[in-house]
């Protein structure tokens, strides 16, 4: 806990301010019922009402409260992206290490598939795979968790041989030790510092890949609240001179700003410390 | 000059092979369903007949290679079958709309790359000066924007505000060439901005990279004048990573192009797959997601070629 806080106070002030950011989104996304005014889904006024007292950012289209929506999209539409990324990085990380491993037939074959399916833009698939399994919330995260994992998986396949060819994973393997401890106890905790920095910046891309595919009204489905289909439903309001829109919007862009921030210090960091 | 030959071969060669590979998934990709796609698309509710009926329609009754082999042989000679939802040619109405987005491209990325290889070079050239530092706060930045908040932003100040230009590029293709520029400004340069930090950087970070390189030095060693190191000794070496940056940009554009287009309401490629995802029409999915696929892979592989070619050590092998 120590080494945290000192960690925390030599992080440089960029990477302070990013990650008080983190902390604030996180707390709104697990606090949401509590700090929202009013519930998600639930119409409370006209549509498109002004900014008030009652209503401070105004309704949105249909109505619903814009600040009690943005507070719950941060909850959805953060947690979606991490559900993602997770899942990504379980798919592409274990494979990866097993890979690195195995090596031979199966390392070629694999990295094969990958290299096919980097070869075309990951927006390309997943709406092709969106029209055939349908736009519901489980197939959005399986489908870019699966594409995402392909970049997952060339960091770690690539970090795990470096740490594959050490001595001890190879007395351990004479210990007879089981491929799945090998991989946990051995290859993980080697590489996880560029894992780490790696994670930050896939979230920042599944966040931002989920919220254009939410805009596009092909991600999260109303009547969630979502930032991205929030900016699509208030899109014409634009059109009046009225900045309520770019609200959503502007949440997404702080988020991704502040994780970037702090990924700029880890990669700095990990960097500085394999050096040593 | 014979191994460059076979060097450019090879890739030909891999383009294509990855080009036939992506087109085998693309087609297959319905398969992926458990159980019958014209069940998941027709709902519980379809009677057999219906089902049936649907199958011969999308061809599903026939074996999966042949269906494959028409399919590519439909794509090469541009019949590209029916559209499920209006039934209509999918070639006649893919043919303008990928002008016009080959058009919007086009022109977002003759105002990026100009501009992008100037700040990145004098980036390069004043590094942790103040102006490097800010162009590398600001590109980190817009980097994390998403494409559709740049360009509410640019309609917000340049359409509703400032009122210069049009927030909805209704281009057609009767419209004179001026009108057609003067409607694509906003799209284009929303497009601009959000490809200018990616390249802006990689064009400093490889530059800087060669600028630490022994022949620079000693260049710089007898008294060369930056601008002309730049110039004569840095750049022939450069072509191949600016090249690089240039393509995988492009690359880059052919993905933002598909929300920028929805938002300004530009009737190119991107509006039609966002349309056709939501209304599952497949026929059209697959084709449009073929023509962006082959664009993306043949951009890539340009890039590959010319970093070849312009690589002086297998230009002049020894």
């Amino acid at each position: 806990m120590q080494g945290a806080i000192r960690l925390f106070l030599g992080a440089p002030i960029s990477a302070k301010i990013g990650l008080l950011i983190v902390f604030v989104y996180a707390c709104v996304a697990i606090f949401a019922p509590w700090i929202a005014p009013y519930s998600e889904t639930s119409i409370v006024g006209s549509s498109y009402e002004l900014w008030s007292d009652e209503f401070i950012f105004g309704t949105d289209n249909i109505g619903r409260d814009m600040l009690s929506r943005l507070i719950y999209g941060a909850r959805n539409t953060i947690g979606i992206a991490f559900a993602t990324v997770v899942l990504a990085f379980l798919i592409g990380g274990i494979t990866g290490m097993l890979v690195a491993i195995l090596g031979g037939w199966s390392d070629l074959l694999i990295g094969r598939l990958v290299d096919i399916l980097m070869a075309v833009p990951s927006l390309i698939f997943a709406l092709l795979l969106l029209t055939i399994f349908g736009t519901s919330i489980p197939s959005l995260i399986v489908i870019i968790a699966v594409l995402d994992s392909t970049r997952v998986f060339r960091i770690a396949r690539s970090a795990a041989m470096n740490v594959v060819v050490m001595d001890f994973v190879e007395v351990a393997q004479l210990r007879g030790e089981r491929m799945w401890w090998v991989i946990r106890k051995e290859v993980l905790p080697n590489i996880m510092a560029p894992l780490l920095a790696e994670f930050g910046l896939r979230f920042c891309f599944v966040f931002l890949f989920i919220a254009a595919l939410s805009f596009l009204g092909l991600g999260i489905q109303p009547p969630t609240a979502d930032w991205g289909s929030m900016v699509r439903e208030n899109a014409t309001l634009i059109n009046y001179n009225d900045i309520t829109p770019l609200l959503p919007a502007a949440a997404i862009a702080g988020l991704t700003v502040a994780v970037n921030f702090v990924v700029d210090w880890m990669l700095h960091l990990s960097s500085g410390l394999r050096s040593d | 000059m014979s191994s460059l030959l076979r060097v450019v071969l090879q890739r030909l060669g891999l383009g294509v092979m990855t080009l036939f590979v992506v087109s085998l998934i693309i087609a297959f990709v319905v398969e992926l369903l458990p159980g019958d796609i014209t069940q998941a698309m027709l709902g519980q509710s379809a009677t057999p007949e219906t089902v049936a009926a649907f199958r011969a329609e999308i061809g599903l009754d026939r074996p999966a290679h042949i269906r494959y082999l028409e399919w590519l042989h439909g794509m090469l000679t541009g019949d590209m079958g029916q559209s499920l939802a209006s039934k209509r040619e999918i070639a006649g109405f893919v043919g303008p709309r990928l002008a016009n987005t080959l058009f919007l491209g086009g022109m977002a990325a003759a105002i990026a790359i100009p501009l992008a290889l100037f700040l990145g070079l004098l980036a390069a050239l004043y590094r942790n000066s103040l102006y490097d530092r800010i162009v590398n706060m600001v590109t980190l930045t817009s980097i994390s924007f998403p494409e559709f908040f740049v360009a509410y932003i640019l309609i917000l100040f340049f359409s509703v505000k400032g009122g210069f230009f049009p927030g909805i590029s209704n281009v057609s293709t009767d419209l004179a060439f001026g009108d057609k520029l003067f409607r694509t400004v906003l799209p284009a340069l929303t497009l601009t901005l959000v490809v200018l930090a990616h390249m802006l950087r990689m064009t400093r970070a490889a530059i800087i990279n060669l600028l630490a390189s022994p022949y620079i030095e000693m260049a710089r060693l007898k008294g060369t004048r930056p601008f002309r190191i730049i110039l004569h000794h840095a750049l022939p070496n450069a072509w191949g990573p600016i090249v690089n940056v240039i393509a995988l940009n492009l690359a880059y554009l052919v993905v933002g192009v598909v929300v920028v287009e929805v938002v300004f309401v530009y009737p190119g490629l991107g509006q039609l797959l966002v349309d056709s995802v939501s209304k599952r029409d497949l026929p059209v999915v697959q084709a449009c997601a073929m023509i962006f696929a082959a664009v993306y892979i043949l951009l890539n592989l340009l890039s590959d070629i010319v970093s070849i070619v312009s690589n002086p050590r297998l230009l002049h092998p020894r």
